[in-house]
């Protein structure tokens, strides 16, 4: 390997019709796609989930609690192998699935098990008042948590939910295990195919930066959006 | 589809998966220890106020917890033999890439803990005499290492659990030791299966264990 760089190589051919920098960017796009999904997945069911451990109700809670225990203690890359692997030979309707789908189901549903944890812990922060002084008045339980315990909750977690979608992105890069075309997959074939590991993996590396930090700066944008002022974090 | 667990016998699991068991127990204890310590080392140089201390310090700390594991370890297993001149396997290269990348983890944890004593405490050691060494060793970082003992552990099941990452470099480890099993019995799907049980009941129980020394703690404090 050459000690100089050579970065020159991104405009090369890869002999498939585009260049290295064009792979880059095709490569970004689906790291940025099986992220972004990935985080719709895991707020969606990690909400829920969150929501089930608080609710008096002992099969609901149960099933957060074992939901969140059994996508917690399995590593992210195992359970990419069971959603790719597995589940497609057990049920078999789901044969044809594309992998991206599943890739996205596997980091959504890892993902799922953490934000449950913090969805669950902001509504604990709330004063147990609130959930009293909403069903004194006649809210039925739902509507206590649509319009008293949810809208504050959600706001206390903003913070903890911005660190895990940093994470989200950079776990998608496991997803290079099942042959997605996303950034980790790109230095690996392309670092082999120029042998120019070092400014491929650089660019590489510089992406992830950039996609966790742009995520970063949404989501402050966001919290500062919805603060409610005199309450956690607001009023400044 | 049927599932036939029956080629599992103990003979098995022990020629193609305890050899991978072992490398991530190995590998999990020695990123533990050196990240724990390294990570204390580095805590106290975010604390210490002096900026060519601070500053190094956040750096080392802030890439590494802004970059995928992933692409850490393909850099170390990349950068090692360049800067070493020679060839390093993938098992050694896993070791130390999993320390150095800890030790940024590990330091936000022991930087809370360092905080979470008293500042009162270090004035005190100060008015006996104490050097900011002593302070640190005999009062500081005692209490630092009790209180933040359960997230340090809890940390640590996330290390276990990352151990499997190693595949991108192809150490032989747990995961590997099934996947190969798997391969030569042509029966990947109850391999996954049974890979996806052993690492659910080591991270379950060990995290079970991390909460009742959490209970134990709090009626201690």
């Amino acid at each position: 390997m050459g000690s100089s760089w050579d970065w020159q190589i991104f405009l090369q051919d890869t002999g498939g019709g585009r260049t290295y920098l064009q792979w880059l960017m095709s490569a970004w796009g689906w790291t940025m796609s099986v992220a972004l999904c990935a985080l719709v997945v895991a707020l969606v069911v990690g909400s829920l989930m969150g929501i089930f451990r608080t609710v008096p109700h002992r099969g609901l809670v149960a099933l957060g609690n074992a939901w969140t225990e059994l996508f917690r203690n399995i590593p992210l890359l195992v359970q990419i192998f069971l959603w790719y692997h597995v589940i497609p030979s057990i049920f078999l309707v789901l044969r044809g699935v594309p992998s991206f789908v599943l890739v996205v189901f596997a980091l959504g549903f890892f993902t799922s098990a953490r934000i449950s944890e913090q969805v669950k812990a902001g509504i604990q922060a709330l004063p147990k008042g609130q959930r009293y002084a909403g069903l004194a008045v006649g809210l039925t339980l739902p509507q206590t948590y649509r319009y008293v315990l949810l809208p504050m909750a959600f706001r206390i977690v903003i913070p903890p939910l911005t660190s895990e979608a940093m994470n989200i992105v950079k776990n998608s890069s496991v997803a290079f295990a099942v042959s997605i075309a996303e950034l980790t997959m790109f230095a690996l074939q392309a670092g082999e195919e120029t042998s120019r590991n070092i400014e491929i993996y650089l660019a590489v590396t510089a992406l992830y930066f950039i996609s966790a930090f742009s995520i970063n700066r949404i989501a402050q944008f966001i919290e500062r959006r919805v603060q409610v002022p005199g309450m956690i974090g607001g009023a400044k | 589809m049927n599932l036939d667990f029956s080629f599992l016998q103990w003979g098995v699991l022990k020629s193609f998966v305890l050899k991978g068991f072992i490398f991530s127990v190995e590998l999990t204890l020695v990123a533990m220890i050196g990240g724990i310590a390294l990570g204390t080392v580095l805590a106290l140089m975010r604390l210490s106020g002096r900026k060519w201390l601070v500053l190094p310090a956040a750096f080392y700390v802030n890439t590494l917890r802004s970059i995928p594991l992933v692409m850490v370890i393909l850099w170390f297993f990349l950068l090692i033999p360049l800067l070493i001149g020679r060839p390093m396997g993938a098992e050694l290269s896993a070791v130390i890439t999993f320390t150095v990348f800890e030790a940024a983890y590990y330091s936000e944890i022991m930087r809370a803990g360092i905080q979470s004593v008293p500042r009162g405490q270090v004035h005190a050691g100060y008015a006996v005499g104490m050097t900011y060494a002593q302070c640190m060793q005999l009062i500081v970082l005692p209490q630092a290492f009790r209180n933040m003992l359960p997230v340090l552990l809890t940390q640590t099941v996330i290390l276990f659990q990352d151990t499997s990452l190693v595949y991108a470099i192809g150490a032989y480890d747990l995961l590997k030791g099934f996947e190969v099993a798997g391969k030569n019995f042509n029966r990947p799907v109850e391999t996954y299966l049974v890979a996806a049980l052993v690492y659910f009941v080591i991270c379950f129980s060990l995290s079970m264990l991390v909460r009742r020394l959490q209970q134990k703690i709090q009626i201690i404090r």
